[in-house]
């Protein structure tokens, strides 16, 4: 059995990467909010959820989107697609906005519309319900980003026919630091060598993983 | 092929400090839930399942100098010293060397050491805490574990899933033991959380009842070891048999309207355990006692053909204790395979579901072989374990 990066996006302060392709450049970054909105807008996806998502959902949902947008995830089965995310600040982000809200007794407005955010996992409900995903899913937490721990772990789950198609990577943010990699991975057979015109599948090993990354 | 083994396990809750502690409170109809008076959690009274606090310090301090480690005072936080607690009873009642390159640890948390936001925490503490990589390295270096620990931080189903990664790695034959561990504590943070969502019980929860009104938060922490090693004929051990997770792709705080995701991963994990519904002697579900959960399992498990078997939660006794439940209720439905008892499922007087459950109202003593966990969450997550006595 063979696996393919049919097709991976990347999103670093200042830069989006698709499928190798330099597809969005800001020349002064100032933050995460001021960054990820034209981006979205430009990108014309027209999802109104996405304005109550956190900002590791906004992250990690745009991600995929700009990657399975040119992919071929529709001639798969809902059951047969998963989710495999990690990053390492899980989801402190939001953690830090809902503890905010608890500080001061006088002034206590808990919301459940943050609380639901405080979880890392909630960006990979997001995309399921986005792209109809409903097979195995996971958030695992690493210090680093670890191409192996995510290799062996999709690997794992393509070998064993748990999946036959799987979006994974990582999607990281702690304020306005962040940096995410989400990549569609194939079976060999179903592998459209063409799927786009401007991008060979690469196979997924650990180095490529890594590769990927570093191009941000 | 390689095949799986729970050689060790450790629950801890307000019920006790070990699985016999918690099961033998299970089986005189112990609850530990109370009301609950502390500022520092809840501006209410409230109902929770909590540990003791001098309880946890001393058996703490008694492990500590039983082992001549010595730490200064507040050198680990509460979340810590309950999974070292936990791990080192269940090491102690296992035989191998688990500082060793084929042991892996796994730890299964939602929230980590979540109070460290707390202003009174901060200058005890370095920030690093809050990162569960750092829970995981503080509580790997105590043991001196060699690989770092694995973290799965997944909702609810947190547990439930480790367990099941375990045990897929172990019959892959990429480690030879496992020390899957979870846990998370009480803190506003949750609490506040959770009352925000108008989801808490205002009574001890009760599952699967007509009269549910929400959940019942509890702390705990559990630990499983598995193993890919040949056990010794004879020796009275669990597997692990089939596994599987899915997703609802419906909606981030709510379950499924139809029950269909989590009724295939329990057809999924019966598949790959060779087993069908007809095999399933027993089943402990997630049973949060919120309206949309338990209505959503009864549904599952309609599809899934298993209205007739016997089931519990075991948030009766001990709340739902979030990154620990999918472990700690596994170690407990698969001590009631051991000991051959299906639990009562506190908290139930009559069904409140639409589709029929067999919830199992007193201790009875009957054969058993296999049993199916399930598990749910926040995100629309769903995992299932099968365990099968040998």
């Amino acid at each position: 059995m063979g696996l393919f990066i049919t097709g991976y996006c990347t999103i670093g302060e200042r830069k989006v990467i698709v499928n190798d392709q330099l597809r969005y450049y800001q020349e002064n970054f100032l933050n995460f909010a001021d960054f990820i909105k034209p981006l979205y807008k430009q990108k014309e996806i027209n999802y109104p959820k996405f304005y109550k998502m956190d900002s590791l959902s906004k992250l990690g949902f745009l991600t995929s989107e700009l990657v399975l947008r040119e992919s071929n995830i529709k001639k798969y089965r809902e059951e047969d697609l998963g989710v495999i995310l990690s990053n390492s600040s899980s989801s402190l982000d939001t953690d830090m906005i809902h503890q905010n809200t608890i500080k001061d007794r006088s002034n206590y407005f808990p919301s459940p519309s943050v609380f639901v955010y405080t979880l890392p996992n909630i960006v990979i409900g997001e995309i399921c319900i986005r792209f109809k995903i409903k097979g195995e899913n996971a958030f695992l937490v690493s210090e680093k980003f670890d191409g192996r721990l995510i290799y062996n772990y999709v690997n794992g789950l393509m070998e064993q026919n748990r999946l036959q198609a799987a979006l994974c990577g990582w999607v990281d943010l702690l304020g306005d630091k962040f940096e995410a990699l989400v990549m569609f991975i194939e079976k060999d057979e179903f592998t459209d060598k063409k799927s786009s015109q401007f991008f060979n599948p690469s196979p997924f090993t650990e180095q490529n993983i890594y590769r990927l990354l570093q191009r941000n | 092929m390689i095949t799986n083994h729970i050689i060790a396990d450790n629950i801890i809750t307000s019920l006790g400090f070990s699985s016999e502690e918690n099961i033998n409170g299970i089986l005189d109809g112990k609850i530990g839930i109370t009301d609950h008076q502390d500022v520092s959690l809840s501006n209410s009274p409230i109902n929770l399942s909590l540990v003791d606090t001098n309880l946890l310090n001393n058996r703490f301090e008694y492990v500590l100098r039983t082992n001549n480690q010595n730490f200064p005072d507040g050198s680990f936080t509460r979340l810590e010293k309950l999974f070292i607690l936990s791990i080192h009873d269940a090491l102690s009642k296992s035989d191998f060397n688990h500082r060793e390159k084929r042991v892996l640890l796994v730890i299964s948390s939602t929230k980590g050491n979540i109070d460290l936001l707390e202003e009174r925490y901060k200058a005890k503490f370095n920030h690093k805490r809050l990162f569960l990589w750092e829970l995981g390295k503080v509580i790997g270096n105590f043991f001196g574990f060699i690989n770092p620990p694995l973290i799965i931080s997944n909702a609810c189903i947190s547990g439930a899933l480790a367990i099941a990664i375990a045990s897929r790695w172990i019959q892959k034959g990429l480690y030879d033991y496992a020390v899957v561990a979870g846990g998370d504590i009480m803190s506003g943070f949750v609490i506040s959380g959770f009352h925000s969502f108008q989801a808490l019980s205002p009574e001890p929860c009760k599952p699967y009842d007509i009269n549910r009104h929400g959940l019942t938060l509890g702390e705990g922490c559990g630990t499983i070891i598995l193993t890919g090693m040949e056990q010794p004929p004879g020796s009275s051990s669990v597997r692990v048999v089939g596994s599987a997770i899915s997703n609802d792709a419906n909606h981030i705080s709510g379950p499924s309207r139809t029950g269909q995701e989590l009724s295939f991963a329990i057809n999924t994990s019966m598949k790959e355990a060779g087993l069908s519904s007809r095999d399933i002697d027993y089943i402990s579900a997630h049973g949060t006692a919120t309206l949309y959960n338990d209505e959503m399992e009864s549904k599952a498990i309609g599809l899934s053909g298993l209205n007739e078997v016997p089931l519990n939660s075991f948030k009766g006794y001990w709340g739902h204790t979030l990154g620990a439940a999918g472990i700690i209720e596994s170690v407990a439905a698969f001590h009631s395979l051991t000991c051959n008892t299906l639990f009562r499922s506190a908290g139930f007087e009559s069904l409140g579901v639409s589709e029929p459950l067999r919830v199992i109202e007193k201790n009875t003593s009957c054969k058993l072989n296999t049993c199916l966990k399930t598990a749910s969450g926040f995100g629309g997550c769903n995992a299932v374990i099968i365990f099968q006595k040998n």
